[in-house]
């Protein structure tokens, strides 16, 4: 089982939702506005979205901007924190592998 | 309160007090800095006031019943507007300090910001005094598997069950050491998730010596104690177990977690042979306190307490003053005692830094609501130590860097080297600390890891030196920066 958003007809903040598509790697992934990348990544049931330097998976640590886990690359600006950015209908999201920053 | 900076009918351009941080204490250094009559500018990297504390959910969910999730959210909502919408103040929202400047040694240094979406903003602010109010981010201990999938910082969870209505998982350990762990296991339950097990590292003696040590003090901080007792209720409610003296030592699955590890520990948190037990969770949370946001202090050159690497903080006179010049600082920065005494220290600060009259009869609760909030901090450091033992649990392979995977084999390695026993040349010899987190998750650890294995850097403020202290792109460096404030 996996990370979910909690269930709009159910949740006591009593909160709106406006539908969002974005896509993830090309393939469309719907959400809600307000989500962050972070957020509507989890809610579609992914847990790593990252790969290190060795390969391994990755997705959020600390969810407040701070591990730099989360990156991703969003309408081409790579090393976004997934956890920060709010998605914007549209937008184009993909995974990324730390080798390609030519660091290494 | 009576302003500080001129009599009534002159209009008096009160001082300039830059506070950074929106949480309990700078909104509240913000408030009172407006009350002595300064101009208030207020920079968070969030696009709303309230911090991690009073984390809010975003404006597009337009949620009719945002209080639900909040304690004591009321007061805060008061105090929020009343600072934003003062017409002596500047809400810089969504903005992030990415460098201090410290031009001239007599006065408080220059505050380099980054605004908004792409391209961000550069701007220069020019205090008369600086505030702050930064807070502290979750201490993680490494342990085998922490880097997988699925483990999350006891915050992220209560961040992302808060701020965006995410349950983490299905099946959730919650695990790790102090008060915090319960309010995060009440936000999972609340979000959906079921909570298979709290588990607290520290053995209940230790946890009812610091607690029931002068009784007094709890009284003052009822605030803090009632909210307590409200989690207390909700997990038994719930049918929560919540397990002292046993901590998570492994988290194992393939791709992501599946199940972790947990053992009974000793007093120092040294595992006990035989009580090792696997539970199957989707999700693990984790908090061995909190780690304070000390890298804007110490490019602002202020003097630090603690020699410890886990219990640096900013020292502070009773004005909340720091050995900086124009330097205030407030909060989880000062010592982590939670959001009433930040709140306090906060308004000490602010009306300090706004030159506000120092014999002020509101100042005198709020020096003891302080001093109250010191005492508990003191009391909390007590109930909830790290143990000094809680290595025994890393294996040669376990990451301890999670930026550059640094393992514990390679940090023990550098440590016994003659060569790199100096830590700036294990930091690049090893590369811990050299990630894209510049150390934030692991620089403590890795001091506290070199100090126990004979190589302590001298330098107690090591791991909190970023001299960038946020990601600047370099075409952010080169165009121009927006008007420089006055």
């Amino acid at each position: 089982m996996s990370p979910r958003l909690v269930p709009h007809a159910t949740d006591p903040v009593r909160r709106m939702e406006t539908p969002v598509t974005v896509t993830v790697d090309g393939e469309p992934v719907r959400g809600i506005a307000g989500q962050t990348v972070a957020g509507l990544l989890l809610a579609s049931g992914r847990t790593a979205w990252r790969a290190t330097g060795s390969g391994a998976p990755r997705g959020v640590f600390c969810g407040i901007g701070v591990c730099f886990d989360c990156l991703v690359t969003v309408n081409g600006e790579r090393d976004v924190r997934a956890c920060r950015r709010r998605v914007h209908e549209g937008d184009a999201v993909s995974t990324q592998a730390r080798d390609e920053r030519g660091e290494r | 309160m009576s302003a500080g900076t001129g009599g009534t009918g002159r209009h008096v351009v009160g001082r300039h007090v830059v506070v950074v941080g929106a949480g309990p204490a700078g909104l509240a250094a913000a408030d009172a800095a407006l009350a002595a009559g300064a101009r208030v500018t207020l920079v968070d990297s969030a696009e709303q006031p309230g911090g991690q504390y009073h984390r809010m959910l975003p404006d597009a969910y337009e949620a009719a019943n945002p209080d639900v999730l909040q304690h004591g959210y009321n007061a805060f909502e008061q105090r929020s507007m009343r600072v934003i919408g003062h017409r002596r103040s500047t809400w810089l929202a969504d903005t992030s300090v990415w460098a201090i400047e410290r031009d001239d040694p007599s006065r408080a240094p220059l505050v380099h910001v980054l605004t908004g979406g792409l391209p961000r903003e550069r701007r220069t602010l020019r205090p008369d005094a600086l505030v702050l109010a930064p807070g502290a981010h979750d201490r993680v201990l490494p342990f085998p598997g922490w880097e997988l999938p699925g483990v999350f910082t006891a915050g992220a969870a209560q961040a992302l069950a808060k701020g965006e209505r995410v349950a983490v998982g299905d099946r959730v350990v919650v695990a790790g050491t102090g008060p915090f762990l319960l309010p995060v296991a009440v936000s999972l339950l609340e979000a959906g998730s079921r909570v298979v097990e709290v588990l607290e590292a520290a053995r209940a003696a230790s946890a009812t010596r610091g607690w029931l040590r002068k009784p007094w003090e709890l009284a003052a901080q009822a605030g803090k104690t009632g909210e307590l007792a409200s989690y207390t209720a909700a997990l038994a409610r719930e049918r929560v177990p919540y397990l002292p003296g046993r901590a998570v030592i492994e988290a194992r699955g393939d791709g992501r977690v599946e199940e972790v590890v947990s053992a009974r520990v000793r007093g120092d948190w040294s595992v006990v042979p035989g009580t090792e037990r696997v539970t199957a969770a989707d999700a693990v949370c984790v908090g061995h306190g909190f780690t304070p946001r000390l890298e804007l202090a110490v490019a602002s050159g202020c003097e630090l307490r603690g020699s410890a690497p886990a219990e640096v903080f900013v020292e502070v006179d009773g004005e909340q003053r720091t050995s900086a010049p124009g330097v205030y600082a407030a909060g989880e920065v000062t010592g982590i005692a939670g959001a009433p005494a930040a709140r306090a220290e906060g308004a000490v600060a602010g009306w300090f830094a706004a030159g506000g009259d120092p014999s002020a009869r509101t100042l005198a609760p709020l020096r003891r609501a302080r001093d109250q909030g010191r005492a508990f901090a003191e009391r909390l450091a007590h109930a909830h130590p790290v143990g000094r033992e809680w290595p025994g649990w890393l294996r040669g392979d376990t990451i301890v860097c999670r930026c550059e995977e640094t393992d514990y084999a390679a940090v023990c390695a550098a440590a016994g080297d003659p060569v790199s026993s100096e830590a700036r040349v294990a930091r690049l010899g090893t590369r811990a600390g050299l990630g894209p987190c510049q150390g934030r998750m692991c620089g403590v650890t890795v001091a506290e890891l070199r100090a126990r294995l004979g190589a302590p850097d001298p330098d107690p403020a090591a791991p909190h030196r970023r001299p960038v202290a946020e990601p600047i792109r370099l075409a952010e460096l080169a165009a121009p920066p927006a008007e420089r404030e006055g």
